[in-house]
């Protein structure tokens, strides 16, 4: 490797399937103990990533390296430095959380005399010990989720893939998962998750956004949050939709979105345009709190990029 | 009337568990009105008694001004469900899926062809009249979803988690459609666990194990029930300082509710934790780590949320 502290890199990487690139020419690079985040719309590509990175996939073209190990020619020797969790990880419904966590130390050839201690530690570390004798089909999503994770860090991988470990969990069990993947993260392992959710983007130490097959940006979320165009105001008017409606189109104003009880806007320069826009109401007999300077979120970031993609 | 749900003290048992425990809220129309929970916290089962499907053990249900147990028949003529699964006709196109939801309203020649029309229109379908439903992208099948649950132009419509696995930009122009519809008077009940989504609801409520915890706009939930503080530290090295922040926690010398990682910031969330701050910076810089940038900043709808149900 060029550099010994990337873990994971990736040159020119492709997938076609028939017609589709479903991934093109990828360039990335990710390095030892991160937390990657692997964030875009449905389609494109990250899922596709992941089965390539778990050499699970050959690439068309490019290639990539884990762990130092080429994914094509040495896949099998990568498999012991990886936990892959997919979006259908199995489980075995009918065995026990302890039976499944004993049925994939099976078949990582985990020896007896490591595998008592190692299943006793999972059992704490994903919070599952007061379940271990519950049917797997029993449990809830978010215990499933953690489950899973369990199971997948039982021959104690470096690197850990997880392909949106947490779609359709709720908000308390996704932040219980979230605190799992901070112990690891903690204990060096490096993590590559992908995600379609911009909170837990926010989570990541880098983030590369993915459209298209292609990786758009790859940066820190705090960097990536300020490559939105423009300056965020938000306001409190008393009747949204109207003022939405009459601030369409308003000079200087490149977006209006509604949060709640307020209109997040954005302008080009803040300073000018949030006197205006309270000018333009009140002519139109809307009174309005603000404007308050706000933070763009990784979404509005996502979205303006995603825009910017599209309109080139 | 200016509420299209009025729901007092309802109350629904199955045998001995009590998946809604004397929940009072209202709705006013042209609002989008958001309810939130964990999976089993009763929201569901709250869809179904106010869609007039289930009975409630006990309690009031008024839905556009009518007693949805007495009358459901009558309400459900101006109501629109779009369940969690999207119940479209996967082996019919687009423009089936709508005659079909039409005629099932009783929707018929020029009126279900302007409707249809009205659909297509509105949820950018127009130019995929003739795909199946099944070959649609996730945001397409949404809004398509969505398009057939509102067919006959009900007066309020519930979505039962409409998001689920939909990507950040369909999810935005799903919303809008959303903001649309209310505009022209519609109201909207929509519930989600998903805090970021919440944020875009006019008014929320929490619901934990049957019991709503909160209700408000989403500034007021986060003003009145959000008693904790949140301080975000930019650490040089965030790994080791959470580490050694959640070691203190463990052992008492920091009192927090969490201490969580997001990107290269420490946030730590807990009652008093600007009284604590000193101590914390000094615990970093003890084991030579720069705390950096320190900000107590506003709390997320989740921080609120995950902070009232522990």
């Amino acid at each position: 490797m060029a550099d010994a502290s990337m873990i994971i890199e990736t040159r020119a990487l492709c997938r076609s399937f028939g017609a589709t690139r479903a991934v093109d020419s990828l360039d990335l690079s990710i390095f030892r103990g991160e937390i990657f985040g692997l964030v875009g719309p449905d389609g494109a590509g990250k899922t596709t990533v992941l089965r390539m990175l778990a050499a699970i996939l050959n690439p068309t073209a490019g290639h990539a390296t884990v762990a130092g190990f080429d994914t094509v020619k040495k896949s099998e020797a990568i498999k012991a430095h990886l936990g892959y969790m997919s979006q259908q990880f199995s489980l075995y419904g009918d065995l026990s959380v302890l039976e499944n966590m004993n049925f994939f130390a099976d078949i990582f050839g985990i020896k007896r005399q490591a595998r008592a201690g190692r299943i006793d530690r999972l059992l704490d570390f994903s919070r599952m010990r007061k379940f271990s004798a519950r049917r797997a089909a029993q449990l809830s999503g978010g215990m499933q989720k953690k489950l899973g994770l369990a199971c997948t860090l039982i021959h104690e991988p470096e690197i850990l893939l997880l392909d949106e470990p947490t779609t359709g969990v709720d908000p308390v069990s996704r932040r219980e998962f979230w605190d799992i993947l901070t112990e690891l993260h903690i204990t060096g392992t490096t993590i590559v998750v992908s995600t379609p959710y911009m909170d837990e983007a926010e989570r990541c130490s880098r983030v590369g956004l993915m459209y298209q097959g292609r990786l758009m940006v790859c940066d820190a979320p705090s960097r990536i949050r300020m490559m939105v165009d423009g300056e965020l105001l938000a306001f409190r008017p008393e009747n949204l939709q109207r003022a939405a409606a009459l601030l369409n189109g308003q000079p200087g104003v490149l977006e209006i979105q509604t949060y709640g009880d307020l209109l997040h806007i954005f302008v080009d320069a803040a300073a000018r345009r949030g006197p205006e826009i309270i000018e333009r109401l009140a002519q139109a007999g809307l009174s309005c709190a603000g404007p308050w300077p706000a933070q763009p979120r990784m979404e509005e970031a996502f979205i303006s990029l995603i825009g910017k993609q599209a309109g080139k | 009337m200016e509420n299209a749900i009025v729901a007092h003290d309802l109350t629904k048992h199955f045998g001995r568990f009590t998946a809604v425990d004397h929940i009072t809220f209202r709705v006013p129309r042209g609002q989008i009105f958001g309810f939130l929970g964990p999976n089993g916290s009763g929201k569901t089962t709250t869809i179904r008694i106010l869609l007039g499907l289930m009975k409630p053990t006990a309690g009031l249900a008024e839905v556009l001004g009518m007693d949805i147990t007495r009358q459901p028949e009558r309400v459900r003529a101006h109501l629109g469900y779009m369940s969690q699964r999207f119940s479209l006709y996967n082996d019919l196109t687009v423009i089936e899926n709508l005659r079909f939801f039409g005629r099932a309203y009783g929707l018929h020649g020029d009126k279900l062809r302007a409707q249809i029309d009205f659909v297509l229109q509105m949820a950018g379908l127009v130019g995929r009249e003739r795909q199946y439903a099944r070959l649609l992208a996730g945001g397409w099948r949404q809004r398509l979803a969505l398009g057939a649950a509102i067919m006959h132009t009900p007066q309020l419509v519930f979505l039962d988690e409409p998001t689920a696995g939909v990507d950040p930009v369909s999810r935005r122009m799903f919303w809008d459609l959303l903001y649309r519809l209310t505009s022209e008077g519609m109201t909207i009940f929509v519930t989600t666990h998903y805090m970021d989504e919440a944020e875009h609801c006019n008014q929320l409520a929490f619901i934990h194990n049957g019991h709503i915890i909160a209700e408000g706009t989403p500034s007021e939930i986060k003003e009145r029930m959000m008693h904790g503080q949140v301080l975000e530290l930019s650490p040089g090295d965030p790994a080791r300082a959470v580490g050694l922040l959640r070691a203190a926690q463990s052992d008492g010398r920091l009192q927090a509710d969490e201490v969580a990682l997001y990107g290269l910031s420490v946030h730590v969330i807990g009652a008093d934790i600007a009284g604590q701050q000193a101590t914390i910076l000094e615990m970093l810089r003890a084991e030579g780590i720069d705390p950096g940038l320190a900000l107590l900043i506003p709390p997320s709808l989740e921080d609120v949320f995950i902070a009232n149900v522990r």
